[in-house]
Parts: C-alpha cells; sequence; structure tokens
C-alpha cells in the first residue's frame, strides 16, 4: 500500500477528502449514502463549491449512484427546462465514465443531497459543468479502476475500460459489482486524472437523441404542475389583479362553509384556501372578498411617459473614443449626424406550464418539522431558503425536489408560490398543491420590461465615425430579491437590461453606450435572452438605417466596421458564414427580401438572414439562416435546435407579443389574445450553421434569441421602405391587401 | 353554482371507468386528478392553447372546457393510450425520429391533435397542417413538428400498405 493510499484511508473521513482544491473547484467523492433497500449502493462524488454561499453545507452533494445492474445515475444540479441540458451532461458524463449513454439516466438533483449554489439560466450549464463534471467522472473512473485490481488481483495497469466493464488478465467486473463489493472506507481518492483529449470521446460532439425524447412523447415526464403526494389536497391564493395592489385582509366567510373547504388561511401578507378538489378551492378562492390598497391607477401612457431615455437615473456601460462630443448637434464635427429612436414593449414569458407546487410540511412531536417541496424551480436553492425562512427552520429541513418545468425562460427564477402552499400545507398538516391559473400567470409575471431607445451616429466618407446607444429599460436584474446569488451568475449592473446593449463594431473610432433605469410599478425581470432581443432589434436596425445612407451593403458595411480582435473575428465568421450560407448576394425570390442582423450574447455571436413578405398587411418570415459559433458542440443536433426555438420565440416577440396596461392592470389574460407565433406563423425553412471556433462550449440557449426582430425589420424596409422603429413590427396599413 | 354530484361511464383507453363527480367538472380534471392520468396538460382552461387535447370517440377535444357529463358512454383516448404493445403510435414514432419535444409540456396535445388530424386528412398538406394544429408550444418546436407531421403520415402510410 503506498503512502499516499495510507494517510487517505487512516486520515480523513469521507466528507473531508479534498483532491484539487488548488483549481478553485474541489472534488469530494465518498461512499456514503449506502442505501439498504432494492440492492442498490450508491456513489456519492461532489463538487465542493468554494463559494460564500455554499461553505456551511453540511455534506457533499451526490453526482453520481451506480447500480447493481451497472446503470449510471446522474444527479443534475442543473434543470431541466427544455434546452437539453440532462443530454449534454449525460454525454459528457459517460464520455469520461466509458459507460454506454443508454446506461446513464439524468435525474434532478433534490436540495437534501445536492444544492447548486446557483440557477439554471444564462445559457451556462453545459459551459460552466464542462471542465468539473469530466473531471469528476474520470476520478469515479479512476477509482472504480483501483478498486477493480484490488477485488481482481490483477495489476491496475493491465486493465482496461469498456462500457463500464473492467478487464484484465482474462477476468472481468462491471462497475455496478465492484460498487456491491466496497465498503465505505476502500475506496481510495486519486489526484484528478488527465481528462481524454476531445477527438477521442464517443458521445460529445455527437447529436445524441435527448435522453428524454422517448417519454416526453409519452407523456410521462413529472412536471410541478403534475406532482403530487398521498393524502394531498388542493390550495389556491388570491392574487391581486391591480398593478401595485398591497393585501389589507379578505372577508373569508362566504367562502369558509363551501363544499370541500378544509380551511380558509389568512396571513398578513396573503389569503388562500385549502379543499378536497382542485375545483372546490378555486370556486372557494372566488369567494373570498380579498381587500386591496391600490394607490395609483396606472395607464399606458404613464408607463410610456417613464420609459424615456433621459429620464431615471444613467449609467454608462461603454466608452471608446470622444462619441458625446462628435454627436453633440452643435454642427462642430464633420459629417452627418444621424438620430432614431425605437422602443419594444412588456413581454410575458407565457411558458405552458402554470407556476405549481406540492408543499408538505411535516409536524412532528418532539423532532424538527421536515418540509418537501415538489416544484418547477430554476433556483432550488433559492426556493428552499424563501421557505424555510417563511416557516422559521433551518435551510436543511427544507427539501426541494425539483421536477421537470414546462418551460422556464427565466420566469422560475421566482417562486414565492413554494411559500405560500407551504404555509397552506402548515395550516392543515397534510400535503397541498396550489397553483396560478393563466390569468392569474399573466397577471403576476415579472416581465420583460419595455424599453426606449436613443441612437445617435455621425457618418464620415461612408463610415460611422461615431455611435452611441442610450437604452431606458425597466429593472432585470435589480429590483430582484435574489441579486446576491445571481449576481454570482450575472456579473455587473443591471446587465440584464443591458445585456446586449453595447456596440459590438468596435472597429467604429468613437462609440459609447448609456443604460437609464427605471423602476416600472409592476415587476420586470429576466427572460429569455434578458435585454438582448430589444437591445440588437434596436442597434442593428440602427446600423441597417446607416448603411443605406452610406449606400453600402449591409452585410459588408458591418464587415467594415467589426475590430481585429478575437471577438471581432469571431463576429465576422458567423456573418460570412450566414451570408453566404443565404446566398445574401442573390437576393431573394419575386415579392420577398432579405434582411440581415447579428449579435453577440454571453461570448456567443450569431448572425441571421430571413427572407420575408407581406402578405395581406401581416409580415410573413419564410426562412431563416442562422450561424453561430458557441465554440465546442457538445450536442449539435440540439444546438440546431435551441436555435430553431429562439429564432421562433423571438419572432413571436418581435412581431405579435405586446402585454398593455389599462386601468391599472396588466392585459391580456388568456393565450390568443396575447398573440404568439403558432404552427402558421413559424418559417418552414430555418437552416443552422454551426462554427466551433473555440475548443470549450459556450452559451447556446439565448444568443440566437438577438438578431430576429432587427433581421426581420430590417427585410421589412427593403421590401416596402417602411423603417419599423417599434415592436412589435406593424405594416403602416396604407394598403389593405 | 357547482351541479350535484353524479355517476358518469366512459371508458378511458379502453378500460371502463366511472365516476361520481358534478357533472359540468372539466374532463381535464377528471383524468387528472382522479384517474391519475398526468399526461394530459393544463395550460390555459379556456381551450385556448390546445395542451389538454384528448380523443372522444375520435375527434380531438380540449378537455379544459370539455364537461365531463358529455363523455357519458363514449371512448376517451389519452395520450397514455396512444401506444399500443406493438410500439409507438405513428406520430409518436415522428416526434422521436425528428427529436420534436424540449420541455415537452404542450407535446402530448400536439400529439393528440395530430393523431386526430391524420385520421381525417392522411396526408395533410403545409396549408392543413396550418390550418388544424393551432396549439401553442412555447419552447417554439413548430419547425420540428412540421416536419414530424409529414413524417407521422408517411409511417402511418407504410402501415396501411403493410397491412393491405
Amino acid at each position: 500500500m503506498s503512502e499516499a493510499k495510507k494517510a487517505k484511508k487512516s486520515g480523513f473521513g469521507r466528507r473531508k477528502f479534498l483532491v484539487g482544491a488548488a483549481t478553485g473547484v474541489g472534488v469530494i467523492l465518498g461512499a456514503g449514502y449506502l442505501s439498504r433497500d432494492l440492492g442498490r449502493r450508491y456513489m456519492a462524488g461532489m463538487i465542493h463549491n468554494l463559494e460564500p454561499s455554499y461553505n456551511n453545507e453540511a455534506g457533499p452533494n451526490l453526482w453520481f449512484e451506480i447500480t447493481a445492474e451497472n446503470r449510471v445515475i446522474l444527479h443534475s444540479p442543473k434543470v431541466e427546462m427544455g434546452q437539453g441540458v440532462f443530454t449534454g451532461l449525460a454525454q459528457i458524463a459517460a464520455d469520461e465514465l466509458e459507460v454506454p449513454i443508454e446506461n446513464m439516466e439524468v435525474v434532478h438533483a433534490a436540495t437534501d443531497r445536492h444544492v447548486d449554489p446557483r440557477s439554471t439560466g444564462g445559457s451556462d450549464s453545459i459551459a460552466g459543468l464542462w471542465n468539473p463534471l469530466r473531471e469528476l467522472s474520470a476520478t469515479l473512473r479512476e477509482m472504480l479502476k483501483s478498486r477493480a485490481a484490488e477485488l481482481l488481483d490483477v495489476e491496475r495497469s493491465a486493465l482496461t475500460v469498456d462500457a463500464g466493464v473492467i478487464s484484465g488478465a482474462g477476468k472481468s467486473m462491471t462497475y455496478g459489482e465492484v460498487v456491491a463489493q466496497t465498503q465505505e472506507s476502500e475506496w481510495v481518492v486519486p489526484d484528478p486524472p488527465p481528462l481524454k483529449d476531445v477527438s477521442e470521446y464517443r458521445y460529445v460532439g455527437r447529436p445524441i437523441a435527448r435522453v428524454d425524447l422517448q417519454d416526453k412523447v409519452l407523456g410521462s415526464p413529472i412536471f410541478g404542475f403534475d406532482a403530487a403526494l398521498p393524502d394531498m389536497l388542493y390550495g389556491a391564493v388570491v392574487r391581486p389583479d391591480k398593478i401595485g395592489a398591497t393585501f389589507l385582509g379578505a372577508d373569508t366567510s362566504a367562502a369558509e362553509g363551501m363544499p370541500g373547504v378544509v380551511k380558509v388561511v389568512e396571513e398578513p401578507d396573503f389569503v388562500g384556501v385549502v379543499a378536497e378538489s382542485q375545483i372546490q378551492a378555486e370556486a372557494a378562492k372566488k369567494a373570498i372578498r380579498a381587500r386591496w390598497q391600490v394607490d395609483r391607477n396606472w395607464q399606458q401612457a404613464d408607463i410610456e411617459a417613464m420609459l424615456k431615455v433621459g429620464e431615471g437615473t444613467a449609467f454608462e456601460i461603454q466608452k471608446a473614443g470622444d462619441a458625446e462630443d462628435l454627436l453633440s448637434a452643435d454642427g462642430s464635427a464633420d459629417g452627418d449626424l444621424i438620430t432614431a429612436e425605437y422602443s419594444s414593449p412588456i413581454g410575458a414569458h407565457a411558458q405552458m406550464e402554470p407556476n405549481g407546487t406540492v408543499a408538505y410540511v411535516e409536524t412532528k412531536q418532539g423532532a424538527d418539522d421536515q418540509v418537501t417541496i415538489l416544484i418547477s424551480t430554476q433556483v432550488a436553492k433559492i426556493t428552499r431558503r424563501e421557505v424555510a425562512e417563511r416557516l422559521g427552520l433551518d435551510e436543511r429541513q427544507v427539501n426541494v425536489k425539483t421536477t421537470f418545468l414546462g418551460g422556464g425562460f427565466g420566469r422560475r427564477l421566482h417562486t414565492p408560490n413554494a411559500m405560500q402552499a407551504a404555509v397552506l400545507s402548515k395550516a392543515v398538516g397534510r400535503p397541498v398543491k396550489c397553483f396560478f391559473d393563466r390569468k392569474e400567470e399573466f397577471q403576476n409575471d415579472t416581465f420583460r420590461p419595455p424599453t426606449h431607445h436613443v441612437l445617435k451616429a455621425r457618418l464620415n466618407g461612408g463610415r460611422i465615425e461615431a455611435l452611441e446607444h442610450h437604452v431606458s429599460s425597466g429593472d432585470v436584474a435589480f429590483g430582484s430579491p435574489f441579486i446576491p446569488e445571481l449576481m454570482e451568475t450575472v456579473l455587473g449592473a443591471d446587465l440584464g437590461a443591458w445585456r446586449g446593449g453595447m456596440i459590438q463594431y468596435r472597429g467604429i473610432p468613437h462609440h459609447r453606450a448609456v443604460s437609464w433605469r427605471v423602476k416600472l410599478p409592476f415587476a420586470t425581470s429576466w427572460w429569455r435572452s434578458l435585454g438582448l432581443l430589444a437591445n440588437t432589434f434596436a442597434i442593428e436596425s440602427f446600423i441597417d438605417e446607416l448603411a443605406e445612407k452610406a449606400g453600402a451593403d449591409p452585410v459588408q458595411f458591418r464587415l467594415d466596421h467589426l475590430a481585429d480582435d478575437e471577438a471581432g473575428r469571431r463576429m465576422r465568421g458567423v456573418i460570412e458564414a450566414a451570408r453566404d450560407r443565404a446566398r445574401w448576394a442573390e437576393g431573394a425570390g419575386e415579392g420577398r427580401a432579405l434582411g440581415f442582423a447579428a449579435s453577440t450574447d454571453a461570448g456567443t455571436p450569431a448572425a441571421q438572414v430571413v427572407e420575408v413578405s407581406v402578405e395581406r398587411g401581416e409580415i410573413k418570415v419564410h426562412r431563416v439562416v442562422c450561424a453561430m459559433d458557441p465554440g465546442l458542440a457538445v450536442n449539435p443536433d440540439q444546438i440546431r435546435a435551441q436555435c430553431e426555438g429562439a429564432i421562433i420565440m423571438g419572432q413571436s416577440a418581435s412581431l405579435y407579443e405586446e402585454m398593455t396596461v389599462e386601468d391599472g392592470a396588466l392585459t391580456p389574460t388568456i393565450y390568443g389574445a396575447y398573440r404568439m407565433a403558432l404552427m402558421r406563423d413559424a418559417p418552414k425553412e430555418i437552416d443552422v450553421v454551426i462554427l466551433e471556433s473555440t475548443d470549450e462550449p459556450g452559451a447556446v440557449g439565448e444568443p440566437p434569441l438577438g438578431p430576429i426582430g432587427a433581421a426581420i425589420a430590417n427585410g421589412v424596409f427593403k421590401l416596402t421602405g417602411q423603417r419599423l422603429r417599434s415592436l412589435p413590427l406593424r405594416i403602416a396599413s396604407t394598403n389593405q391587401g | 353554482m357547482e351541479e350535484l354530484p353524479v355517476q358518469i361511464s366512459f371508458t378511458v383507453n379502453g378500460v371502463a371507468q366511472r365516476v361520481e363527480v358534478a357533472g359540468d367538472t372539466p374532463l381535464l380534471w377528471v383524468l387528472r386528478d382522479l384517474l391519475d392520468l398526468k399526461g394530459t396538460k393544463y395550460g390555459c382552461g379556456k381551450a385556448a392553447c390546445g395542451a389538454c387535447t384528448i380523443h372522444v370517440d375520435g375527434e380531438a377535444v380540449r378537455s379544459c372546457s370539455f364537461a365531463v357529463k358529455f363523455a357519458e358512454g363514449k371512448e376517451v383516448t389519452t395520450i397514455e393510450g396512444l401506444s399500443t404493445e406493438g410500439g409507438l403510435h405513428p406520430v409518436q414514432q415522428a416526434w422521436v425520429e425528428e427529436v420534436v419535444p424540449q420541455c415537452g409540456y404542450c407535446q402530448p396535445g400536439f400529439i393528440m391533435a395530430t393523431a386526430a388530424l391524420l385520421e381525417k386528412i392522411p396526408s395533410p398538406t403545409d396549408q392543413d397542417i396550418d390550418d388544424n394544429i393551432v396549439n401553442v408550444c412555447r419552447c417554439a418546436t413548430y419547425y420540428r413538428m412540421r416536419k414530424a407531421i409529414h413524417r407521422a403520415a408517411e409511417i402511418r402510410g407504410q402501415g396501411s400498405e403493410e397491412r393491405s
């Protein structure tokens, strides 16, 4: 036995193994969590994240279980909301673990055994876990190999691993058999082994089918809305329909005696009811007369008056050269001064699964309360903290079990509904299921904030000499109760609002971007890609205006203003790829036009060419070519799927979607009236070109949403001569074709 | 006012069921909460999104707005009953081949709507698809769904050739 091995065996408990801590990410592997049931043995591993919010956690995070049947279960800290993260993580782990991907199973980590200190969002799940998960998987593989050498009595160097089976000298064992024959104290944790070269991977880089595919066509996955516990009751919480409503109290007498009602629960900040069935709970809720204080009857005009560049507080987010002076209107600078204003509306998440939660507060005589929460959440750690704080419990008494998410898009970064369901459950001592109806979803959303943009440029000799972008936006990151956590993911000032708001053509000698903060009277927050869609719409439409003024080809005009640095070269790559694939020079067919736009988000550049027409006064999108450079493509097919979805979601937001304020309420409150893209609106052709200019995976889920609004508007201008400067884009009704 | 509970009998996925429930209860909640068939989803409660689409006597129906009393004596099929022991339904098979689902929440409704469409129009044109498949998908998987619908028509056509 080597010295190192002896030291590890004798000196430390499983929770104290720390390997590779110098990298800032340590690996702790242990064989705790041995299960007595089902003959299943567990393999526990963890990443001990050294962020302050995580230092006090009690035990190692559970990453892997290996069953006697040789299945590997990965407990994913990142939630599956459609973006395909389970599949990408399974590919990465399978390759380093040397197991067939069919033997991998991915489940949501529950917070009692694995707490992700961060959220799922910002398109950073695969990029962020790329190295840690590979290192964990390789370490686990080496541990299994070392143990197999002992059990098989074969030199370790004579062993090979293939498909979850360790072989040598004519003998072999499966991983599952190794785990079944190993006690906790018998594991030896090696130094982090070298990672394989990407070229050796069998799954990474290939279009592997989604691991949740079969289940999802059978309708079997359980979402938060589907979750259930034995002996469960149904709750309903009264929610305000007016902006800025403060709860004052309620007359609950009519609801008390209604059929099926178990209890009406009034708290200082909300009132709810628990009943035997969903229908009964909803009926009783309608009978509760809540009293609200509403200080002002907000109208759309009030919001628009607040949302003006020049109002609120300004923050300079980008500055190069002397744009401010060159763009002043005193006439001292040479060249043409061009200005334009753009705007975008309030957007709803409108995710298909309304927010739903099952909560069970188990009160035990002489023991601590135990709380179970089943929920669609992008922030299990924050959900847990909110429930614990409300009930006055330690966070470890609350176990948040994340379900599949019926869409995320940022909506599930706010989960106060978990706390409300927990309060109702505690009041009745039984599990309670509680969810929003669709009207409540639309009225109590955390909206994409509306924006107003002012752009100024000076053209000189056919080139942009100076360019300035001002954006006024409601809050995205600011004003959220979760800033401390989420600032770890998304650094800076309200970078949500100005995401995509900086000038990416840094070949322009003088450029500047300014973000104006406006505090709106309703909640605004993260919406897939944050400010990217609106900011790109404004900047990339304006660039098209400048190209037109300069008499230049819009694509070449963009290329001519890129900086010669890495970001500039990667942007050039996607612009040229989209141009060439779309055969930009050939133009569009009869009655159609091509439009172009590009953006960079979270380090990933994307460029799009769209082919549009106008039919019966409506803009139609026929074809979209999207070139994107996310770096190493772990799963090219799912990258395509994310591009296709983001393009159509962005098209929907650009052409149809709009919430407005009427008589103090946000409206509309139902699909249809809140018009979204349907099958008939979606482009029939979407062509995605993936460039891999770096050897590590980057952001995928949000970047392709950036260019689409501007690309459509630019195509419409070419076709009709109408420069549309407000989302949603609407053709002026000069001829009712 | 809520109607008084009555006994209602119908078959669900080939199995006879009898429930005692107010007659105006939406079939959606009977399927989900009484019969524990969670594949049929609530999206809006007003027949505006199609997430709750099922078949009643072969017709696509938005079950959130279909009172259970109208199911009396009828055959109800949900996503759980679409596949058979022989394997996936052609629509599900096509959905797998085209890797359609993302979050997956709305997909049962789309699959049920498509299965009903193909019974009426075995080889739908793009226009037929636009006119008949009007559910909402927020992940916007429409591009792949259109391909999958055409593929499902093909698979279905091959199946009927083999049978004939």
